[in-house]
């Protein structure tokens, strides 16, 4: 009712002072702007170094941890059947490393709807012979293609191309610390030697860097084929299977059943990285709080300035309850122009604060540990919009809600008197 | 032809409470018509205003009874009074109390916007009606703060009417007006009583206009002390005739 009248005397008001309503919504505006733009970047942030290490990371990974068999001998025996068995320094056997009937399982796995991708992998421990000298190293034999596409492996190689995995034999990517150790590039030779002390020469088709000093320092990656060469086995030995899930927080869930149905074990990301979890929502908490806490001096300005508006607008609130406005329409009539200073400065604010963020993605950022990053992180994540709109209103409406009652409150006969 | 009763006020007593119990209004009764010029006149402090205040449903703290236009006014929640004033009293105040923001058209239409009973341009037609027959209809376009006092009081004249109130209240109409400006509200306020019927309470201490009123009642230590018809304004009457 009579809405249109009151937005009508709400805008004459606030039109009355606008320089002040305008510092007003422009602290709306400043508090919204920082606030899109912190958590833009630092979300932006967030995202780069989840996906520096989960990316990297398999959701899920099977594989046959090396330990003592759980089934010694004297369990059998019916002599000790009712005894506790104490062994002391049990020898793994020769238990295998290798996933059994890893075809069916890579089969079943493709064929989950949960997963998203799957990757093969061998894994061992290698020496890359550089003269005297013997350097530690990994070898992962993988599948190039499966591997760019569930671990963007594509996007880590500095220098040669990943598809000569395949198409070259017995060739190599080297980690970008390691390759310089050797001090090897890309068409030179390395040697290489296995546990079981067989040697091998690679040819060297790329460098690899994953930005994880401690990672490039080691790995160096090999096509399966070419792994299962140098470990001399056969065409379907795999040691990991890595598996990428579509949605992260089932990985658990998944990977207890996925453990006991391939009867392998399994790792999921959530138990491995949980540190990751946690610096991220302590990075989000506090953008959260910086940026509430600048709408919330934002709300203060907009308190006082109604507030003044107030002390000044007293006559006019008096004449227009004398003349039949209740106390309730000059509520409305100061949440109004409370509402409209959130409105415009909040809007404002989205609009400067996605320019902000725009020219923060835009700002080179070049670092050696990221090869894939040429400007600083930003995320435009609609949601920041969203709870920054909605903590505009809300504040605003917070900070007008006592002027407002309080001029709504006002007794027209204390005015008129005191004159 | 039987004047309609418009307000009627019954055993009206109040008191100030701060600190101690001070009786401001005792036991007052009064009665305005329909078409009826009257004015409350004493000296200062003897409770003419607190009257009017209590009488124009601002001031809710009394006992006794109020009878605007037939309807009891004790019980009333505040925006029933709200509806009250909008659409029954019209305001006239010593200070004029125009709302500066606007402009002296919107001024005198803010009250019929509020009441709604029509459209806008209905009220924009009454207001500038208003403001002929007050003939300051061309300051209409302006800000209320660029008028001189006696075009204000006009203008809060015109607001007073809009919404065709069943009484006008005004306190202190003329004292802050020159000779010539208090001559022409007079003479609207006669006009009004006498062409459009309407009904005027006015609070005053010129005893000058006081006397050209249809009754002046008078009162002293928050009790009427008399109410009469003054001599002159039956001679003036006669004289008329």
């Amino acid at each position: 009712m009579n809405f249109k009248l009151i937005m009508r005397i709400a805008r004459s008001l606030l039109l009355a002072r606008w320089r002040q309503t305008s510092v007003a919504a422009a602290g709306v505006t400043f508090g919204i702007t920082m606030f899109i733009a912190l958590l833009s970047f630092m979300m932006g942030l967030n995202e780069m170094l989840d996906d520096m290490i989960l990316s990297r990371t398999p959701h899920i990974r099977l594989y046959n941890e090396v330990r003592p068999n759980a089934h010694q001998p004297i369990n059998s025996s019916k002599s000790f059947s009712k005894s506790y068995n104490f062994i002391r320094s049990v020898k793994p056997g020769s238990s295998r490393q290798e996933i059994y009937n890893s075809r069916a399982v890579l089969q079943t796995l493709r064929r989950d709807p949960r997963i998203k991708g799957v990757a093969p992998k061998i894994t061992a421990q290698v020496f890359f012979n550089d003269g005297p000298v013997d350097i530690t190293g990994v070898i992962t034999g993988i599948d190039v293609a499966e591997e760019d596409k569930v671990f963007r492996f594509n996007e880590y190689i500095v220098e040669g191309k990943p598809s000569d995995l395949n198409d070259v034999s017995n060739s190599i990517i080297l980690g970008k610390s390691l390759a310089h150790k050797l001090l090897a590039q890309v068409g030179d030779v390395v040697y290489v030697t296995t546990a079981q002390r067989h040697a091998f020469s690679l040819k060297i088709v790329g460098i690899y860097q994953s930005g994880i000093e401690e990672l490039d320092k080691v790995q160096s990656y090999t096509s399966l084929a070419t792994a299962q060469k140098i470990w001399n086995q056969p065409g379907d030995y795999i040691t990991d299977i890595h598996i990428r899930l579509h949605d992260l927080k089932k990985s658990a869930q998944l990977s207890t059943e996925f453990s006991a149905l391939f009867n392998t074990d399994a790792e999921d990301i959530l138990t491995s990285n949980s540190q990751f979890e946690t610096g991220s929502f302590i990075r989000s908490l506090i953008s959260y709080a910086v940026g509430v806490t600048l709408l919330v001096v934002a709300g203060f300005g907009i308190y006082n300035i109604l507030n003044m508006l107030i002390y000044e607008k007293m006559d006019s609130i008096a004449i227009l309850k004398a003349t039949g406005f209740a106390g309730r329409d000059v509520n409305r009539i100061f949440m109004t122009i409370a509402l409209s200073i959130g409105l415009v400065g909040g809007s404002l604010g989205l609009i400067f604060g996605f320019l902000l963020s725009y020219g923060i993605d835009h700002i080179p950022f070049n670092t050696a540990s990221l090869p894939t990053l040429k400007t600083y992180p930003v995320s435009y994540n609609p949601a920041f919009y969203c709870i920054g709109a909605s903590f505009s209103l809300i504040t605003t409406y917070l900070s007008g809600w006592a002027p407002a009652r309080k001029a709504s409150k006002i007794d027209p006969v204390v005015i008129i008197r005191g004159k | 032809m039987a004047a309609r009763n418009v307000l009627r006020a019954t055993h009206i007593s109040k008191s100030f409470h701060d600190p101690i119990n001070i009786p401001v209004l005792k036991n007052i009764s009064l009665t305005i018509d329909q078409g009826e010029f009257v004015s409350i006149t004493g000296k200062s402090g003897c409770g003419k205003s607190t009257l009017l205040y209590i009488l124009s449903t601002m001031d809710t703290d009394y006992e006794g009874e109020l009878v605007i236009d037939g309807s009891v006014m004790k019980g009333k929640t505040e925006r029933e009074l709200a509806r009250v004033r909008n659409e029954k009293i019209g305001f006239v105040f010593q200070f004029h109390y125009l709302l500066n923001e606007f402009t002296v058209l919107e001024n005198v239409m803010l009250p019929g916007l509020k009441l709604a009973s029509s459209s806008e341009e209905h009220i924009r037609a009454r207001a500038m009606e208003l403001l002929r027959l007050l003939d300051i209809h061309a300051t209409s376009s302006k800000k209320a703060r660029q008028l001189s006092g006696g075009e204000k009081q006009r203008v809060a004249i015109a607001r007073a009417l809009i919404n065709r109130p069943a009484i006008i209240l005004c306190d202190e109409p003329t004292g802050n007006l020159d000779k010539t400006n208090s001559e022409s509200v007079f003479n609207i306020f006669n006009q009004l009583t006498t062409e459009h019927h309407q009904a005027l309470l006015v609070v005053t201490h010129d005893q000058e206009f006081a006397k050209r009123t249809h009754r002046i009642i008078e009162m002293e230590d928050g009790r009427i002390v008399s109410s009469a018809t003054p001599p002159e304004k039956k001679s003036l009457d006669t004289a008329h005739l």
